[in-house]
Order: C-alpha cells, then sequence, then structure tokens
C-alpha cells in the first residue's frame, strides 16, 4: 500500500485533467515567498502540511495567508512541525477560492461484490465515515463498462448539481475512474469536491496506490510511507515483518498461520512484538536472513512456528541454525521451535544438533516461549 | 461425490517447467490426480514428471482433454495465463500465483464468469478431496478421506487445521484454500453450497481471517440456506487495527472486518466457534456426535 501525500495525489490529477486550485508545493519558507511573489500561488492562499494523517485543519497544520510575508511566516510555522508521529517536510501553497459547497466522492474495490465502488455524497468535507449512510450514493462500476452515462447522471443528482456544473462532473468522474484503473489505485478520494462558482475543484487528493502492481509502476518506489525502517528492509527481501508493542518475536509462515500464532499467545499472556511470515521459500538464505533481521528488533524470546508444505522444514531449520552461527552473543535470544509438515524428521533432527528442541503441540510450544520471554508460563 | 475436483478431474499445469510446476506436478501425481498436461510457452514437446508439455493451452486441451487448470505463472502474467485458460475452455482455474494485482483480477474474474468458468485463488493453496484429486500445493501427508469439508482463506494454518482433523482419527471430504487476496474468485459464499450439496460431507469447518466481511456475509448463507453443522474459527484477533498482516486481505480498518464482529455474526447464525485452532478437532467431533444424536 503506497499512499501518496495530497501534492502527489494532486499531480496525478492534474495529468489526467482534474480541476484544480492553481498551487506549489515548498520544502523552505522562502520558496513559499518566492512562489507567491512570482504570482505561482495567487492570493489569499492556503498553507498545508504534507503529510498523510487526516484531521489536518483542526491540528493546526493548515493555515491561511493574505500577503507574501503571511504565507513565508505559515511555512515557516509548519515546515518542521510534528504532526500524528508524521515530520512535516512539505508544505502545499494554493490559492484560496470561493466556495459554495463541499461535496465528496471517491472509488474504491468493494470486496464483497468484487467490483469497485463509486461513493458520492453531498455531505463532503468531514471523514466519509461520519456520515449517515442514507446520504452516500454507492455505485457499483463493471470494470469492462466503466462508469455509464445513466450512472454519472444519478451521481449528479444526489450532488445537487445542475447546468454547467454537470458538464464540471463528468470531467471529475471520468479522470477519478482513469486514476484508479490506470494507476492501480485502491482508493482515490476527493474530499471535499468543491463547488466553485459554476465549476468544480478538487481540494483534497488522496491516492492509494496497490504494492502488487508496482511492477508496472516504478515511479512509486521511492514514494515514503508508515513502514519502520526494519520493516522496509524486510520488505526489500519480500519478507512480510510488522513491528508491534510487546517482546516476542514471532515467525511463522503463512499469514493465517502467523495471526493464529500472535492469536495464541496473547491468550497465554505473551506480548508479540514483531510479526515476521516466511512465506513460501525453500531457500536456506531467506530464512537465515529473516532470523538476523528478527535478531535487530532485540525480541526477549522468539517462537518459531511453521508448518511444511512449499517451505520444507529442514530448509527451515537448516536456515536457522546458520542465523545462529551469526548473531553476536550479545544481541542473541532464547528460541522455542515448532516445525510441523513436509520433511519434518529431517528439520527436527537438524535443530536437534544445534541444540535446538522442537515442540510438538502450538500450545506448550507457546506456553514454552512466553516462559522464556520472562512472562508467566 | 466430491467437491469441484474428482476423478474426472483432468489437470493442465500452467507453468509446469518452472522450479514450483515441477514440484507440485508430482506432488500431485502422488495424490493421485490426473495430471494430463503442463504447458510453458516455447517448451513445448518436452516432459515433466512424466507429463506432456505444450505450448499452449488450447494444444493441451485438444491434445489431452484436460478441464482444470492450476496456474503457477509469475503475477505480471498470471492474468494472460487465467484469460488463455477460459478461452480454451477449462472450467475451473486454480491461481496458486500470490501478487497479482486486484485490478487485474477483477478482469480475471468477471471473464471467467462470463465464460462459465470458476477460479480458486489467486494467493491460494488450491482444493483437494482426499483419494481423488488434488489441484493445489496443499501437502500430501495432512489429508486423511473422510467426511468433513474444510473451507479456508489461508495456507499454512489450513494445514495445520487439515492435520489436526486427520490426527484426531477423522478425515475430509473437500478442502479448499480460498486465498487470502481481497478479490478472490470463490468465496465462503461461492463455496458453501457446493459442500451444502455434497452427499460425502457432514460437516463443515470454516477458517476465517481478520479484514474484510467475508464471514460476516458466510454468516447469512448459514443463517438461510445451510443445514449442516458449521465449526468456524478466524484468525487475527489480536492484531492491532491498521497494520497489515501479511495478506493483503487481512487488514483491519476503522473497527470493520475484526475477529470479534465474525465471529459474533458467525455464533449468531448457528456456528460452533473454536477460540483456538487446536480446539477444532474436538469441536468437530462433539459436534458431529452432538448433531448425530438428534
Amino acid at each position: 500500500m503506497v499512499k501518496l501525500a495530497e501534492w502527489r495525489g494532486k499531480e496525478i490529477f492534474r495529468q489526467y485533467g482534474m480541476p484544480l486550485p492553481r498551487g506549489r508545493v515548498v520544502r523552505s519558507a522562502a520558496e513559499a515567498a518566492s512562489a507567491v511573489a512570482a504570482g505561482s500561488v495567487p492570493l489569499p492562499c492556503v498553507v498545508k502540511a504534507q503529510v498523510l494523517a487526516g484531521g489536518r485543519g483542526k491540528g493546526g497544520a493548515v493555515r491561511f495567508a493574505s500577503t507574501p510575508a503571511e504565507a513565508e511566516a505559515a511555512t515557516g510555522a509548519i515546515l518542521g512541525l510534528e504532526f500524528k508521529g508524521e515530520r512535516v517536510r512539505e508544505v502545499l501553497l494554493e490559492e484560496k477560492l470561493p466556495i459554495a459547497r463541499e461535496l465528496y466522492l471517491s472509488v474504491a474495490l468493494d470486496r464483497s461484490l468484487r467490483l469497485p465502488i463509486v461513493m458520492a455524497s453531498a455531505r463532503g468535507g468531514v471523514e466519509i465515515e461520519s456520515v449517515d449512510d442514507a446520504q452516500i450514493l454507492r455505485v457499483p462500476v463493471h470494470p469492462f463498462v466503466g462508469l455509464t452515462g445513466y450512472e454519472r447522471r444519478r451521481i449528479a443528482t444526489t450532488l445537487g448539481l445542475v447546468g454547467p456544473a454537470v458538464r464540471s462532473l463528468d470531467t471529475v468522474l471520468t479522470a477519478l475512474w482513469q486514476i484508479f484503473e490506470r494507476e492501480d489505485a485502491e482508493l482515490v478520494e476527493i474530499n471535499p469536491l468543491a463547488v466553485v462558482g459554476d465549476g468544480l475543484t478538487a481540494l483534497d487528493a488522496k491516492v492509494i496506490i496497490e504494492d502488487d502492481a508496482s511492477f508496472r509502476h516504478p515511479q512509486y518506489a521511492e514514494v515514503r510511507d508508515d513502514r519502520t525502517p526494519l520493516e522496509e528492509i524486510a520488505r526489500e527481501k519480500e519478507i512480510a515483518f510488522v513491528q508491534l508493542d510487546g517482546n516476542i518475536g514471532v515467525i511463522a509462515n503463512g499469514a493465517g498461520l502467523t495471526m493464529a500464532t500472535l492469536d495464541v499467545l496473547q491468550q497465554f499472556g505473551g506480548r508479540p512484538g514483531v510479526f515476521l511470515d516466511l512465506g513460501g521459500t525453500d531457500d536456506p538464505k531467506k530464512v537465515t536472513e529473516a532470523f538476523l533481521l528478527m535478531a535487530k528488533a532485540r525480541p526477549a524470546a522468539v517462537f518459531l512456528n511453521i508448518f511444511g508444505g512449499v517451505t520444507r522444514c529442514d530448509t527451515v531449520a537448516l536456515g536457522l541454525v546458520e542465523a545462529m552461527k551469526q548473531v553476536p552473543p550479545a544481541e542473541r535470544f532464547p528460541l522455542v521451535a515448532r516445525i510441523r509438515g513436509n520433511n519434518e524428521d529431517e528439520g527436527i533432527a537438524i535443530l536437534r544438533s544445534a541444540g535446538v528442541t522442537s515442540l510438538h503441540e502450538l500450545k506448550e510450544s507457546v506456553q514454552a516461549a512466553v516462559a522464556a520471554a520472562g512472562g508467566r508460563p | 461425490m466430491s467437491v469441484l475436483v474428482g476423478p474426472d478431474s483432468r489437470i493442465v499445469v500452467q507453468g509446469i517447467t518452472g522450479h514450483q510446476g515441477t514440484v507440485h506436478t508430482r506432488q500431485m501425481l502422488l495424490f493421485g490426480s490426473r495430471v494430463v498436461a503442463g504447458t510453458t510457452p516455447g517448451k513445448g514437446g518436452q516432459s515433466v514428471e512424466g507429463v506432456p508439455v505444450f505450448d499452449s493451452v488450447q494444444e493441451a486441451v485438444d491434445r489431452t482433454q484436460a478441464n482444470t487448470s492450476v496456474i503457477f505463472v509469475p503475477a505480471p502474467f498470471a492474468k494472460d495465463a487465467l484469460l488463455e485458460a477460459v478461452d480454451a475452455g477449462v472450467t475451473l482455474a486454480v491461481v496458486v500465483t500470490e501478487h497479482i494485482p486486484f485490478h487485474d483480477m477483477l478482469t480475471m474474474y468477471h471473464y471467467a464468469r462470463s465464460r462459465g468458468a470458476r477460479i480458486i485463488g489467486p494467493n491460494c493453496p488450491g482444493i483437494a478431496a482426499p483419494g481423488k484429486s488434488k489441484a493445489g500445493i496443499i501437502p500430501n501427508v495432512v489429508f486423511r478421506p473422510g467426511r468433513i469439508g474444510v473451507i479456508s482463506r489461508s495456507g499454512t494454518l489450513t494445514y495445520e487445521i487439515v492435520n489436526g482433523i486427520k490426527e484426531h482419527g477423522l478425515g475430509q471430504s473437500t478442502c479448499i484454500g480460498l486465498g487470502g487476496d481481497p478479490v478472490i474468485g470463490t468465496t465462503f459464499v461461492d463455496a458453501l453450497p457446493l459442500f451444502e450439496a455434497d452427499p460425502d460431507t457432514d460437516l463443515v469447518v470454516l477458517v476465517g481471517e481478520i479484514g474484510g466481511t467475508a464471514e460476516e456475509d458466510a454468516a447469512e448463507v448459514l443463517r438461510s440456506h445451510f443445514t449442516k453443522p458449521v465449526v468456524a474459527y478466524v484468525a487475527g484477533r489480536s492484531a492491532p487495527p491498521g497494520k497489515r498482516m501479511g495478506h493483503a486481505g487481512a487488514i483491519i480498518a476503522r473497527g470493520k472486518g475484526t475477529a470479534a464482529s465474525k465471529l459474533e455474526a458467525l455464533r449468531a447464525a448457528g456456528a460452533e466457534v473454536a477460540d483456538f485452532p487446536y480446539e477444532i478437532p474436538d469441536l468437530v467431533a462433539r459436534t458431529l456426535k452432538e448433531r448425530g444424536r438428534r
């Protein structure tokens, strides 16, 4: 999931012909002053922190300026702020428009329908979750057909648009749908979509791009998101790695088994600190890398729970034994292992030769892991 | 009888000359599946584990009457592979490949549906009916023929649970791993009626995960269209909101798709709910006994 900052989202919007306020992204107060002085941002203007978290307006991360000096001061005040855990490094300056009404428009996937769904509401400018269901129009869109004329008219009616604004909506909907499809988006959201004079303008942009489609969108690879540094390394090595707030590291294979393992761990008083899903692998090197990554997270104990399918138990055992040799003594941790399934006997024998016992039952092994981390069994 | 696969399944493996394709062709043959063909463009004329390799699925179907495909093709090419299989007349396609963009899967699903074909997956372990046929990658060792149906969103967790059922002395009629992606070809809602209609299934074990509303949707089917007993488990009750837990589908947003809401829906629909995976075999045995007495 690649969440794009507003200004990046708007860059995409612009490529697809979405109507936008005039503006510029800046990275220093001086840059803000010169952008305003040069006329690339008309006054009065809005000064917005480029962070991914919502609620910027209420949180002081959006300000207004009527003069170049005010724009410079507001930019300086926002840059470097920490907003909901994110450092503000970029600020978007945009002309302040006379807004008649604020609407909501988005497209996302409806998993149950297995169709994209366009959502529209005349109640824009607030979080869509807080809007009454009856005030949201949901239009499923068949991917082979796209948004039809009659659906567009329904959306216009819901949004209370007439005359030239309907043609403006048509432009907005076409851009919205094309971005969703062609950029492999999970979500394209415009909130608010403002009625300004006879037309519409996208005041905000929220675009989330799907990770799995990155092979056809290399341009998003550089965009930072909300991963921790270790999570980022894991991603490069194609290991699912999630940091939680406990002290026990869990290595399992397969998302479902990993989640079930965490559930059982919590049940017996353990606090999962890192969740590492090896996935399907038959490369001992990948197992070794995963273990070394886990060691970097400095867990109090590690619980290894593997059910061999594509991944063979002996592969995991070999990778593990190699990793244990490489972890510096100061960073070693107690290890509890449970390996079952394909080549189970070979794997258990390899572990035993390295002094690690593989337990048989999930429950008893979880209890052992909790005890090893210093909690009660 | 069994569900979706059986003695009449004639399997073509797409991507048979790749490592996973070869390994799992061998495992499927050992299971007793009729793997009649494989395909890899440009490698027609070779053979893998004694199975003839063709350049195209159409050729494979023409020459071997294959009706079921198992797809191991890498994600960027998986959509094309599926469309090729459907156009060649395959009626069931098991897509093992992971990391297929969901936009591709939307096309794959709706195209297959328009042509009367079914997809299982993607990012799934496939389907197996012990003693009959397997199309996919679930390890052979976990199975034993029996009368328990298993439908699961997970991979290895499914193996763990199916194995637990076996170790308890019970067996399985058919086991389907639906896959963990946001868009899947066969959901609980699609699969449950097949088990309801299967005379060889007495009880269904439903293994869910956090994220989405597939389990809530399944509960609706259980309530109105299902007469057999169901034992349900949902993984991820300890997952924090907003974090993606490995499966693309397993993400909780704003209190929706939580384990609690899923378990509540399933329980209200009459399912027996297991809190932890190791409780499932006992619960299955007990439920069978109780329902049998009525």
